[in-house]
């Protein structure tokens, strides 16, 4: 067990292997820190993080070295003291930020970082008020097609090659590099090869200051405006922690959300840049039933007493002609409550799992110079099934059914014609890879008596339903997603499903006939103990990192804490 | 009684450049007889003897440096020999290499044999493009003959040496600025820990030293440590960590006097004994204002100054940070110490490789300051930021990656703390002199 003193104050940092920054933030003291990030090589460069350090001797004296020190470069060790404000500390860090600022434009009511920027919170903490520099300011041209979706601010660059590193640690694709030297120093690339990688937008969140702008987002909102929830990617297994800023029912980005237990510090771009549709007009708003007459809107109420209807004459017809398949993009609760509902029907009702869709091969990080993954761990993968929740599902439909029906025992089924009553969960994502449903089946539809279909756009498998629940995305419910190594991560609305929509799980719990709103930490709870497989769930909180199989969960939840990488 | 020089005993020959002529004269026969008689241990237990400082800068005891690396290491160690010279008005790396380079190769040979490296790397600015072509020449002389490669001289010890030319940085000096180099990478100074000695180039252990460091480890092994260390100065006695100023060194004389060149002299040879014996006076009949004694990075010294003897602890006596290369460049009387410095801060603002906030920053802003009072927009109150700026850039103060940061200030300093009135007089003859107010103070 070894103790560190952080300003007087011991912390006991066990056997871990820390430096100065880490050390400190285990005593809640921030460090000011730019070049070091945990996840990238140090450079010990921006000299923002000086402190002075120094020894307490088993007699109980100190001896402090006697320069300042960059406490991202220096080790603790049992007995290591910091002192990171006192008179020569807080004079370095001070030196740093004016330094910093003699070449900064300082156009933050313009800047899309303002608000989150360390920069202007450092100077604000640690920096002082006064400029003493009268001469004129580097001006270095913007460079706005750096790449695809990021935008270079060149003068508001502080040179803390953290993007750099990143392109070559990481991505492992080094577009980045730094051009000339001394205050002329510049981010560049060469010609003719952009910042183009699936993982380029990580560099915007590292960025510490408005430098590096993702497109997307650029000059679309001031971020304090925006309300942030912590959720889970849904576009592939890797099941990245994300953060979802919204406003006023509008998404505007997805940054990711450090979380060593899934993807670690970054997300790639595809699920980055992918929410868009959420945003979209053209989204289901209101259920619709068609009748001998053609499409009516209806109330919800309405909509599930049809559904009810439907369902209980053709179980009463035939049990076996009862389907329901089950989108690997629901949550666990989607899940669990659609399966009791059909599950009510009788025993011999089916329920399968919808496509999983599968593009290409595991995708592992860092690339080498040939564009192949570089062999050892991989530090980051983009997963080729492109879902959120397969396991999740699957462990539900383990449960009810004792196996896992395949979406083709459901085609093979309505190809001889033995589905009568059917209700097809979507949330599946359009990113342009067509529909989930096979076009060459939609046809077949036809030979349903009761066709439920839930979904976020109009489709040709809507146009074929008898009734029409239009479907909130990931980003507008609660639940629980299970990634490819079993780690079971809460997920939050940042907004409400558009229109008179309702969440799936809303929709199922009034097919149920169960009252009250949807509630993911009390159904987790009933989950745990119905399906022992998921007993990772039984306190109902999952914590803002998520509980892998066999963890104990956490007994209430976790507020959100603010990284200060 | 005049010193004869030794570094330079061969300089003006006729074929000092050829192997045959080396031979002729004695060379080789001290690594012939070194790689029979001595362990590696031994050779460095001589030179560490023999007092040797680094004749590249710093004045690290080079011996002492050797054993740094790691115990018993299973290899390769590298030697990197660096002759980068990049400080302004130091060319003695240069006529060492273009006038003799066997003697540096054979200096090579005997510290990689003492420091069992395997190979050396010759890092030479890419300026020198003759020092080039002669070495690479000396070196296929030396393979030919079997001096270098497998098996030297028909010992178990096998070399290469291997030419890798820089690209043109002051920073490529730095030692581990040169490692990052010769790896092919942007000359970015390591962070240390791990010191080269540790993790070095491609992350083995690695010794990094001068030529002429390495060009005096063949005298010391030929003509013994005792010989060594009658030349020279030794310890001062008011100075517990000086462990002496031993052995000759190539002394640089430029600017503004009669005759510039290089001279060989013991070390402890004053200012004024190199300008009046060596450099023929300054110029034009003028009398001198001052110096830059060892490279830009040392500082300056002024007319006063100039009885300090140019051995390790010298300059540092008179407020300057070293001896340097021993490149003393002078200014006479006319000279003003504000365009001197002008043209000092523009070299360090150039030359600071980026990548630490107060280096980069603080070279640009000090030149920035010096470069308006060029332009007659001087104001009191700079002089005091600049003395700050200087003060608290470098690894002295502990803000900065490498030496330069601390290089780039100290003539700073020195330069207003040794001639205040002449720069207040500057800005105020220039403020008078100002047509337009300056812009608001802005960030
Ligand atoms: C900015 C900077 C530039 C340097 N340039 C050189 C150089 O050009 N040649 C050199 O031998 N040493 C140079 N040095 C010193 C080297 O880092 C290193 O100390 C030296 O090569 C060691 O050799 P020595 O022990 O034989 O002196 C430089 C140091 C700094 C900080
Ligand atoms: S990077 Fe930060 S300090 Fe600079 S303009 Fe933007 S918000 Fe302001
Ligand atoms: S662009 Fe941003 S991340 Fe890259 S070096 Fe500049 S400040 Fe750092
Ligand atoms: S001190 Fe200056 S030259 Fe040296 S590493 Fe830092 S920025 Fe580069």
């Amino acid at each position: 067990m070894a103790t560190v003193f952080v300003n007087n104050q011991p912390v006991d940092i066990g056997n871990e292997k820390l430096n100065c920054v880490q050390a400190a933030e285990k005593a809640g003291v921030l460090i000011p820190h730019y070049c070091y990030h945990p996840a990238l090589s140090v450079v010990a460069s921006c000299r923002m993080c000086l402190v002075e350090v120094g020894e307490k001797k088993a007699d109980g004296t100190i001896s402090m070295l006697p320069k300042v020190v960059p406490g991202c470069q220096t080790p603790v060790k049992d007995g290591t003291v910091i002192v990171t404000r006192s008179d020569k500390a807080r004079d370095a860090q001070e030196r740093t930020l004016e330094s910093l600022l003699l070449n900064h434009p300082l156009d933050c009511p313009v800047c899309d970082k303002a608000g989150e920027c360390s920069l202007q919170d450092y100077s604000f903490e640690f920096g002082k008020a006064e400029s003493r520099m009268h001469d004129e300011k580097k001006t270095p041209p913007n460079k706005p097609d750096l790449g695809p979706n990021i935008n270079l601010f060149t003068d508001r660059c502080i040179m803390c090659s953290r993007c750099v590193r990143f392109t070559r640690e990481i991505s492992g694709t080094s577009e980045l590099y730094i051009t000339n030297r001394g205050d002329h120093s510049e981010i560049a690339v060469f010609p003719g090869d952009p910042l183009d990688n699936k993982l380029s937008t990580n560099v915007v969140d590292l960025c510490p200051v408005g430098a590096l702008a993702s497109k997307d987002f650029l000059y679309k909102q001031r971020v304090w405006n925006l309300k942030t929830v912590d959720s889970v990617c849904p576009g592939c297994s890797t099941g990245c922690s994300i953060h979802i800023d919204g406003n006023k029912g509008v998404i505007h980005r997805l940054r990711p959300r450090t979380n060593p237990k899934a993807q670690g510090h970054f997300m790639c771009d595809e699920g980055r840049l992918g929410f868009h549709y959420a945003n979209s007009a053209e989204r289901l708003r209101e259920p619709t039933i068609r009748g001998p007459h053609g499409w009516t809107t209806v109330g919800h109420r309405e909509a599930v007493q049809s559904v009810q209807q439907g369902f209980n004459e053709h179980s009463l017809r035939s049990i076996t002609g009862v389907w329901a398949v089950l989108s690997p993009f629901m949550t666990i609760e989607e899940a669990y409550l659609l399966a009791n509902w059909i599950r009510d029907f009788g025993r011999e009702a089916r329920l399968v799992l919808g496509p999983v869709p599968i593009v290409g091969e595991d995708d592992h990080y860092p690339k080498d110079c040939r564009g192949e993954a570089s062999p050892g761990v991989p530090k980051f993968t983009i997963r080729a099934e492109k879902c959120p929740n397969r396991k999740g599902v699957e462990a539900i439909l383990q449960h009810f059914t004792g196996t896992v029906l395949g979406f083709d025992s459901f085609l093979t089924a309505l190809a001889k014609g033995q589905v009568k009553a059917a209700i097809l969960s979507g949330g599946y994502i359009p990113l342009g890879r067509g529909h989930w449903f096979p076009a060459e089946s939609v046809p077949l539809l036809e030979k349903i008596n009761m066709l439920v279909v839930q979904e976020i756009f109009a489709s040709a498998l809507s146009q074929k339903a008898h009734v029409v629940f239009p479907s909130a995305t990931w980003a507008e419910k609660e639940g629980t997603y299970i990634n490819h190594q079993g780690l079971a991560q809460e997920i939050h609305w940042n907004s409400g499903p558009p229109g008179e929509s309702r969440t799936d799980g809303q929709v199922y719990l009034d097919l149920l006939g169960r009252t009250g709103l949807m509630r993911a930490h009390q159904l987790r709870r009933e989950i745990a103990q119905v399906v022992p497989a998921l007993n990772q769930l039984s306190t109902g909180y999952l914590g803002t990192q998520g509980v892998l199989p066999g963890e104990a969960p956490p007994v209430q939840s976790q507020k959100r804490k603010i990284p200060v990488h | 009684m005049a010193y004869e020089p030794v570094l330079l005993g061969r300089a003006n020959k006729a074929d000092s450049t050829s192997l045959e002529g080396y031979r002729r004269d004695g060379g080789y026969e001290t690594l012939g007889r070194i790689l029979k008689e001595m362990t590696c241990d031994q050779v460095t237990e001589a030179v560490k003897s023999s007092g040797l400082r680094g004749r590249g800068g710093a004045g690290f005891p080079t011996g002492l440096k050797w054993t740094f690396l790691p115990k018993g290491h299973p290899g390769p160690i590298y030697l990197c020999v660096n002759v980068d010279e990049s400080e302004p008005c130091t060319f003695n790396n240069r006529v060492l290499v273009e006038k003799d380079p066997h003697q540096v190769l054979e200096g090579i040979a005997l510290s990689a044999y003492a420091v069992k490296a395997s190979t050396a790397y010759f890092y030479i600015r890419y300026e020198y493009g003759a020092g080039m072509r002669i070495m690479q020449k000396a070196i296929d002389e030396a393979y030919a003959a079997g001096i270098l490669g497998k098996n030297i001289l028909g010992s178990n010890y096998s070399l290469d040496v291997f030419i890798h030319r820089g690209a043109g940085a002051y920073i490529c000096g730095e030692e581990t600025g040169l490692i990052e180099s010769l790896e092919g990478k942007r000359a970015w100074p390591r962070i240390k820990p791990p010191f080269p000695a540790i993790e070095g180039a491609f992350r083995k252990p690695t010794i990094v030293n001068n030529p002429e460091t390495l060009a005096n480890v063949v005298h010391i092994l030929q003509k013994g440590s005792d010989w060594f260390k009658s030349i020279g100065v030794p310890p001062d006695p008011k100075n517990p960590r000086d462990p002496g100023s031993y052995g000759p060194k190539l002394y640089c004389i430029s600017g503004h006097v009669n005759s510039p060149g290089v001279v060989e002299l013991p070390l402890g040879v004053t200012v004024r004994q190199l300008i009046t014996d060596h450099g023929g006076g300054v110029w034009k009949g003028k009398k001198a204002k001052g110096c830059i004694p060892g490279g830009n990075s040392m500082g300056v010294m002024t007319e006063a100054e100039f009885d300090t003897p140019l051995d390790f602890n010298g300059p540092g006596r008179v407020g300057c940070l070293g001896l340097g290369t021993g490149a003393v460049t002078v200014f006479d009387e006319d000279t003003s110490i504000v365009d001197v410095l002008h043209n000092l801060c523009r070299f360090f603002q150039h030359e600071s490789c980026g990548q630490c906030t107060p280096c980069r920053e603080g070279t640009g802003w000090m030149f920035k300051i010096i470069d308006r009072f060029a332009k007659g927009q001087g104001r009191g109150e700079d002089l005091a930021v600049l003395e700050e700026i200087a003060d608290k850039i470098g690894i002295m103060p502990g803000t900065t990656i490498c030496g330069l940061a601390d290089g780039a200030g100290w003539p700073v300093k020195n330069a207003i703390r040794k001639f205040r009135p002449e720069f207040e007089k500057y800005i105020q003859d220039g403020s008078s002199k100002r047509s337009k107010p300056l812009p608001m103070a802005a960030h």
